[in-house]
């Protein structure tokens, strides 16, 4: 299959104006012992056998939509995306188009970036948004370059909860082996019970940003305001990484007090897509827009009185800035942005309410039915949204590979990340979990 | 007041409207937490569908794309994204597949990624790839922190030092900004290659490497190419290759052939994984031999080898030295993985190989149209792109309005203002799915505006004339910051 629209007598036309006599001439300057390899890759297929050959692939997975039930989370979730939501995402003026680097011909990428910022800033109760990272683990480890440089690399210190995503912290690891900083907190063995106030006497003069998780890895809900203002007490920053469905029912990490708040956006809109691409939202207040990476939309006038967006601020980018950029990032994740704007306005404000509120209803049924069971019960005591931790009375893989014998995908094995949690899984319950499937879970659960 | 052509979503809200809505709790109520845990309001947009159909319907129209027309756009390679991408990345064994299931459960989409993993390695002549980068710039990112702990290992600690073009991307400096290191700029000659007296000078003992986008920014494939990789080698530097510009290598040559160390992919740009109004984009990184050991971890590999009657079991593997993981989960997996590799599959070795020879036939082509108009400061065969001046000697017109003025032609315009070394640069990437009727009216376009140029220039200051927005006041938005629909200090919380 080509999609090259050009007909031999037409490249023939061209090669003569162009003033060669065949399309391998063009290559000249091309080192000759390296030149046309043969490539050792399968034949061409057409349409109708890629379609096939990729269908059949595809089907060679086990998906949660009806072949598993799943009580999977930490991190991804599996929530109902309403049906508009992708008609848009498939306009092709919105996804063949690219950065709105024109913006007399870009004004509907720009609105909708525009609608995204404003409604993620009603969510998080924060000042400004961009729309521009990969996910929630390179949002967080962006909002460490916003410290860094907000201190100017004076303070050289991060205090990190154990109870952050542990592939989070690995992210931000990897993004600061360059900068020489001093870590404190992030310790998977350290006690798991403690509140955040244990985080607090680990934030000196040195501390540039604290890290905590909302509902924390666990599921656990936390009021951050007391360390929060402990930390600002020393000087320090503090970013919240946030779950977006939880913070539809909970009180918002701007009413905290916290200076930055990111996170995965995956669960507004975006399939599971086995990882990605997801969406990391990062939001911030408006002192720091200046050394906040990404693109940010703003509000102006054209030279017919029009309302227009533009973007904005694009000095503190990498094509301008260069190596003083605060980071190199170039995309914006626009589709995705849009993908989270479509849904939070097809489901609006009472529809969103209704996700919330079904996460939480149905997490706290099988908790409830869950711990019932002779053997098993819940980890930790503090009020949860959608995820808990279920403790076992066999090792968390063991427990894993019955259910999923069964058909049911169970959680989390949390024994990977916590040498403390070896019979201990992290279950997440959405609104697409039915009461039949909860109640499979715990029928599962109780023959084991 | 401002005429508003299209409401915000927060002004076509109406309290009271149901747009969808979830179905009744299948099970008994519990107790909400305490209420200094809850949020007091909840104050997002209340709408029908329809009205919410209507307004992303109505914004979709106010934007160019590639499915309206012709994209131009130097360095993004705005190619035509094939529909039936659209349809295999949304199968269902893809798109409901969640990242932490137990390995068996998804041998489907681990043999997809494998397989993307030995094409790429194929397709560039690297030894390994990874899929994790989920950008160029992530990956650029990759391969630096890569190179830095190539270093590292050898407790070769003096090197602080990368050699950047005068040409290259704007990422190039940020990624390695990112890293502390130093940029050291190396001038281009006056063929469009790297300076080699000027290389020569700035190799010894304390460079990192070198990063080096080939085809560079001027669309031109370095004349020296194995000269400066030998150069950057014999210092103990390695060399880094922006794969921004890999459409016009496809079965030309191989960036591991030529002696690179390292390469970013843009899925985005090279394999028709559409661009989505700026991303998401998907960055795979390859290695040569020197790096395998330091690749982001996991990769996906084989852990049981398979047999004539059983397929073999692929799952996670851990490079040695891994610099570590640089994105949650794999990668940007359905969006880009899925399509990229229905891309590649239909178009098979002599395909890929088309697709590179009508990208640079069709950049060529215009350049040979519009060489008697335009300025063309290196003229030579171009490759993929090629860079000519917007402006005119004994006229105020510049770039900026030769791109405004070709929207009223119904083009989007190429880049503007790079590479930084051509004034007023406008850097014109036709790629290979436009036809010669295309090409054809872009450059009587073109050639048209350069008359305006002369006979009504007003026309081009104040273009574009027939887009539903005109020219945009740029400073307003920098000092007023309206970023919101709401202005944060008028937000009250009830």
């Amino acid at each position: 299959m080509t999609y090259i629209p050009i007909s031999p007598a037409e490249r023939d036309a061209m090669l003569k104006t162009v003033g060669v006599k065949s399309l391998d001439d063009l290559f000249d300057a091309i080192p000759k012992k390296h030149r046309f390899p043969e490539l050792d890759l399968p034949p061409a297929l057409t349409e109708m056998e890629a379609a096939a050959h990729l269908a059949e692939m595809a089907s060679s997975n086990e998906h949660v939509r009806g072949d598993l039930i799943s009580f999977l989370g930490a991190g991804a979730y599996n929530h109902y995306v309403p049906s508009v939501v992708d008609h848009m995402l498939r306009r092709g003026e919105f996804y063949t188009a690219y950065t709105p680097y024109q913006p007399e011909i870009s004004q509907g990428t720009l609105q909708a970036i525009f609608e995204y910022q404003s409604l993620m800033c009603t969510l998080t109760g924060m000042d400004v948004s961009n729309a521009s990272h990969y996910d929630g683990a390179t949002a967080t480890a962006e909002a460490v370059n916003l410290a860094y440089a907000q201190f100017r690399g004076k303070r050289k210190k991060i205090v990190i909860s154990p109870t952050v995503h542990p592939q989070y912290r690995e992210v931000i690891r990897t993004y600061s082996q360059g900068m020489g900083l001093e870590e404190a907190g992030d310790d998977p063995t350290a006690d798991l019970e403690a509140g955040p106030e244990a985080l607090t006497s680990l934030i000196d003069d040195n501390t540039m940003l604290v890290i905590v998780q909302y509902p924390d890895f666990f599921g656990r809900i936390h009021d951050y305001t007391k360390l929060i203002e402990d930390a600002h007490a020393k000087g320090s920053l503090v970013c919240i990484v946030a779950n977006p469905t939880a913070m539809l029912m909970l009180k918002t990490p701007g009413d905290m007090g916290a200076d930055i708040v990111v996170g995965e956006a995956q669960p507004f809109g975006i399939p599971l897509w086995y990882g990605g691409p997801y969406l990391g939202f990062f939001t911030t207040k408006k002192p720091y827009v200046h050394k906040m990476a990404g693109r940010l939309v703003g509000e102006t006038i054209d030279n017919r009185g029009q309302r227009c967006y533009v973007l904005t601020l694009t000095s503190r980018e990498q094509h301008i800035k260069r190596e003083r950029a605060t980071s190199n990032i170039c995309t914006n994740q626009g589709l995705l942005a849009l993908a989270a704007a479509v849904y939070m306005s097809t489901l609006g404000k009472t529809g969103l309410q209704q996700v919330a509120n079904l996460c939480y209803q149905k997490a706290h049924y099988a908790a409830g039915e869950l711990s019932k069971i002779d053997g098993f019960g819940l980890c930790f005591m503090e009020p949860f949204f959608h995820e808990f931790v279920l403790c076992c009375p066999k090792p968390a893989s063991e427990v894993n590979q019955y259910l999923l014998d069964n058909g049911i995908l169970g959680g989390y094995d949390l024994s990977k990340d916590y040498p403390a949690l070896q019979n201990h899984i992290l279950v997440a319950v959405t609104e697409m979990n039915s009461k039949d499937e909860i109640d499979s879970l715990v029928e599962a659960l109780k023959e084991m | 007041m401002a005429t508003i052509l299209e409401p915000t979503i927060f002004e076509l809200s109406s309290p009271g409207r149901r747009g969808v809505t979830m179905p009744a709790s299948d099970v008994p109520k519990a107790a909400l937490p305490p209420k200094n845990l809850l949020r007091s309001d909840l104050p997002l947009p209340e709408l029908a569908e329809v009205d919410v159909v209507r307004h992303y319907m109505k914004l979709s129209k106010f934007n160019y794309s590639v499915d309206d027309g012709f994209y131009p756009l130097g360095s993004c390679t705005m190619k035509y994204n094939p529909k039936i991408n659209e349809d295999t990345c949304r199968l269902p064994g893809y798109l409901f597949t969640h990242p932490l299931q137990p390995i068996e459960t998804v041998q489907g989409n681990l043999a997809l990624m494998f397989e993307m993993q030995e094409w790429l390695k194929e397709i560039s002549g690297f030894a390994d790839v990874t899929l994790q980068p989920a950008a160029g710039a992530h990956g650029e990112f990759t391969g630096v922190l890569m190179m830095a702990a190539y270093h590292k290992s050898r407790g070769d600690t003096k090197r602080t030092k990368m050699l950047i073009p005068d040409a290259a991307h704007g990422t190039n400096p940020a990624s390695v900004g990112m890293l502390g290191f130093s940029v050291i700029t190396i001038p281009s000659d006056s063929r469009g290659n790297v300076d080699l007296k000027a290389l020569e000078a700035a190799c010894d003992d304390t460079v990192v490497g070198m990063m080096l986008t080939n085809p560079n920014t001027l669309g031109m494939f370095d004349e020296n190419i194995e000269k400066v990789i030998e150069l950057v080698h014999k210092c103990g530097g390695l060399m880094y290759g922006d794969g921004a510009n890999l459409n016009a290598l496809l079965g030309i040559v191989r960036p591991g052939d030529l002696g690179f160390d390292v390469m970013h992919f843009n899925l985005h740009k090279t394999f028709s994984v559409p661009h989505g109004g700026g991303g998401p984009g998907s960055g795979p990184v390859g290695v040569g031999p020197v790096l395998v050991d330091f690749l982001p971890a996991p990769l996906v590999g084989i852990i049981e080898e398979g047999d004539e009657e059983m397929a073999p079991l692929y799952g996670f593997v851990t490079p040695k030295k891994t610099i570590g993981r640089m994105k949650a989960f794999h990668g940007h997996f359905g969006g880009g993985l899925v399509r990229a590799y229905t891309y590649i599959a239909m178009h098979g070795p002599d395909g890929l190989k088309d697709i590179s020879q009508y990208a640079v036939l069709n950049a060529n082509y215009l350049q040979a149209r519009l060489r008697s108009t335009y300025k063309i400061p290196y003229d030579r065969i171009c490759m993929h792109e090629f860079v000519m001046e917007g402006q005119f000697e004994g006229s105020d017109i510049r770039a900026l309005d030769i791109s405004k003025r070709l929207m009223d032609y119904n083009f989007h315009p190429p880049t503007n203002y790079f590479p930084l070394i051509v004034h007023e640069a406008l850097m014109i990437e036709p790629t290979e799915t436009e036809n010669k009727d295309t090409l054809d009216r872009f450059a009587d376009a073109l050639i048209k505006i350069a008359e305006e140029a002369k006979t009504q220039p007003e026309l081009l200051h104040n273009a574009p004339h027939i887009t539903p927005f005109g020219r945009m006041d740029e400073v307003k938005a920098a000092r007023e910051l309206v970023l919101c629909c709401w202005l944060p200090e008028n937000y009250v919380n009830e």
